[in-house]
């Protein structure tokens, strides 16, 4: 069974969103860690970087498979998390603490259509 | 088997070389500075150790000469001898030696041009590309063409579906086509009713690759063929399923336009240690004027491989060439029934030349990783493990049509041997192999730290 943390929002493709100062920032969730294996790569985005909700704005690589990140919102990349560059195994070792990217959000609305944990605990039953 | 894993860097003595040349040998002076400011690091080693060194580490090793290679996807099948026997008659030409002198070359590409367009129903072939990648980027940069040539600018779109070999996306990708991928419906085939909205006038075509990852014949190729036709794009075929098809079925008939063909796999040349590969490209009548001219040159792919396979349609002939893709298939059915009890088969229809299993069916903690690794311990080849994606505990097994009964009958043995171990014992899968010289490389470091070249130092 997976971790799944109350109070943040999830989207189909496994990522997270948290709220903070206005930004939304974003990782990947423990089930989807999980189910890629040991992560070897992370391909971050740039600063400045234009993303869109439901588009591919990065990828993650582990030694079984290739898989795209899906920005939960659109807006400005903020912030992106430089430490996954060499250090990509921090994705298996906290899901929730190695965020990704943070995103200066052009449309709050989005965020209503992502997931509560409880509805996410369900698809990854 | 001698376990031997030494550098031939640790064998070097100073001073110690193979022979000596006569005379003292020329000294060159080099202008601006072009000489080497660091010594160079080669071993110093003696004809005897080299061979040595060599042959232990080739006995480490094992292939289609040493064992069954039940490696799904890859068309691990023994690689007859003969091929090689005519390559000596070749191996002294250059790409430059006029024309005249090399007519013998020329004819080989021309018989073989005839021969894979008679076996896919394409029109022309050109044997530029390298391996199978080379030959879809080279597909769709003429796809591409194709489109530009009428006008039609729009179509920066391809679909692959979701069973796809991760080369058909890479590719799209490279040849700059935005990549839309069609699901597939709970029996493995492509669904024509997710694909029918994605249709439109800014698609290039459609990559397939039939039968498909999951060694399933895609059934409605020819509705799928009219729907892109229809709708202006072309279809092109990832030809590393070709072997099953030989003689049975053409590519060209059901509708495709453009394929490559794996030389080194479903054409008996040897490859699995990264190569030489041959993925020739067959495009049919319209696309013809987009091919290279000359269409034959001296430049011209892997001639090596062309000639191995040239040697095997030829031995084969147009009548056992048919029977290679039924015995394929033969095998590959034989294998998945006597199996299927103790492997989980989450599709179970006919089969093509392979077929995948996801896990054992009471796997009591073992891993698919676990099953793969103790088959080495019963001295066969794994099979392709985690692909396709589609099932978590992919276990795909090709055994080909050059494997005789015995073998396969040994290989199912065990297959179920390690099911009923898995029952018993699991931590001695946890543990395996345990009679190969290395067992489990750890992965994940060489992949985050790998270390590429080797230093002196």
């Amino acid at each position: 069974m997976s971790k799944i943390i109350e109070g943040l929002l999830y989207s189909e493709s496994h990522e997270w969103v948290k709220v903070e100062d206005g930004l939304a920032v974003i990782g990947v969730s423990d089930y989807a860690q999980a189910e890629m294996g040991d992560i070897t790569y992370v391909d971050l985005p740039s600063e400045g970087d234009e993303v869109s909700a439901g588009e591919e704005f990065g990828a993650l690589e582990s030694v079984k498979a290739s898989s795209e990140l899906y920005s939960p919102v659109s807006g400005t990349v903020e912030a992106v998390n430089e430490e996954l560059e060499s250090a990509p195994e921090k994705v298996n070792e906290d899901a929730y603490a190695a965020w990704i990217i943070k995103v200066r959000m052009s449309d709050e609305s989005e965020l209503e259509s992502l997931m509560d944990s409880a509805a996410y605990a369900k698809i990854t039953e | 088997m001698r376990y031997y894993d030494r550098l031939i860097f640790e064998l070097s003595r100073p001073g110690r070389s193979g022979y000596s040349l006569p005379g003292g040998g020329e000294s060159v002076n080099f202008e601006g500075g072009l000489w080497r400011e660091s010594s160079l690091v080669l071993p110093e080693v003696s004809e005897v150790d080299v061979v040595r060194h060599y042959t232990n580490l080739s006995q480490m090793n094992f292939g289609v000469d040493t064992g069954f290679y039940p490696l799904g996807s890859c068309t691990m099948k023994y690689n007859p001898k003969i091929n090689e026997e005519i390559v000596p008659a070749f191996n002294a030409l250059h790409p430059l030696q006029p024309e005249s002198t090399v007519q013998g070359a020329r004819e080989v590409l021309d018989f073989m041009d005839k021969a894979l367009a008679e076996i896919t129903g394409m029109k022309h072939f050109t044997f530029l590309p390298c391996a199978g990648a080379h030959g879809e980027l080279t597909g769709l940069m003429l796809m591409r063409e194709y489109h530009f040539s009428r006008g039609d600018t729009a179509r920066t779109k391809i679909i692959v579906p979701d069973s796809a070999h991760g080369t058909n996306p890479a590719s799209a990708a490279v040849c700059g086509l935005d990549v839309v991928v069609v699901k597939s419906r709970p029996d493995g085939l492509v669904d024509v009713e997710d694909l029918k909205p994605l249709l439109g006038p800014d698609i290039a075509g459609i990559m397939m690759t039939n039968p498909n990852t999951l060694g399933l014949f895609e059934r409605d190729i020819k509705e799928i063929a009219a729907l892109v036709h229809e709708c202006g794009g072309l279809l092109y075929y990832d030809g590393a399923n070709m072997n099953p098809l030989l003689g049975v079925v053409r590519p060209g008939d059901m509708g495709f336009d453009i394929m490559h063909l794996n030389l080194h796999k479903t054409f008996s040349t040897p490859h699995g240690g990264g190569g030489p590969g041959s993925g020739p490209v067959g495009v049919a009548e319209k696309l013809v004027p987009f091919l290279e001219k000359p269409r034959v040159s001296g430049f011209h792919g892997n001639f090596g491989v062309i000639l191995r396979a040239c040697a095997y349609i030829l031995s084969l002939g147009r009548e056992n060439i048919k029977l290679a893709g039924r015995l394929s298939t033969l095998a590959a059915n034989y294998v998945k029934e006597s199996l299927k009890d103790c492997y989980k088969l989450p599709i179970g229809t006919v089969c093509k030349h392979e077929f995948v299993f996801d896990g054992l069916s009471e796997p009591n903690g073992v891993s698919t990783l676990d099953v793969a690794k103790r088959l080495l311990d019963y001295g066969f080849h794994a099979p392709t493990i985690y692909f396709p994606l589609l099932f978590h505990q992919a276990i795909m097994i090709e055994p080909t049509e050059t494997e005789s009964l015995q073998t396969l009958d040994a290989f199912i043995e065990a297959m179920r041997s390690i099911a009923e171990e898995a029952k018993r014992d699991p931590e001695l899968l946890h543990s395996a192999p345990h009679n190969a010289p290395i067992g489990r490389p750890d992965e994940t470091t060489a992949a985050r730290q790998p270390v590429l070249k080797y230093s002196a130092e």
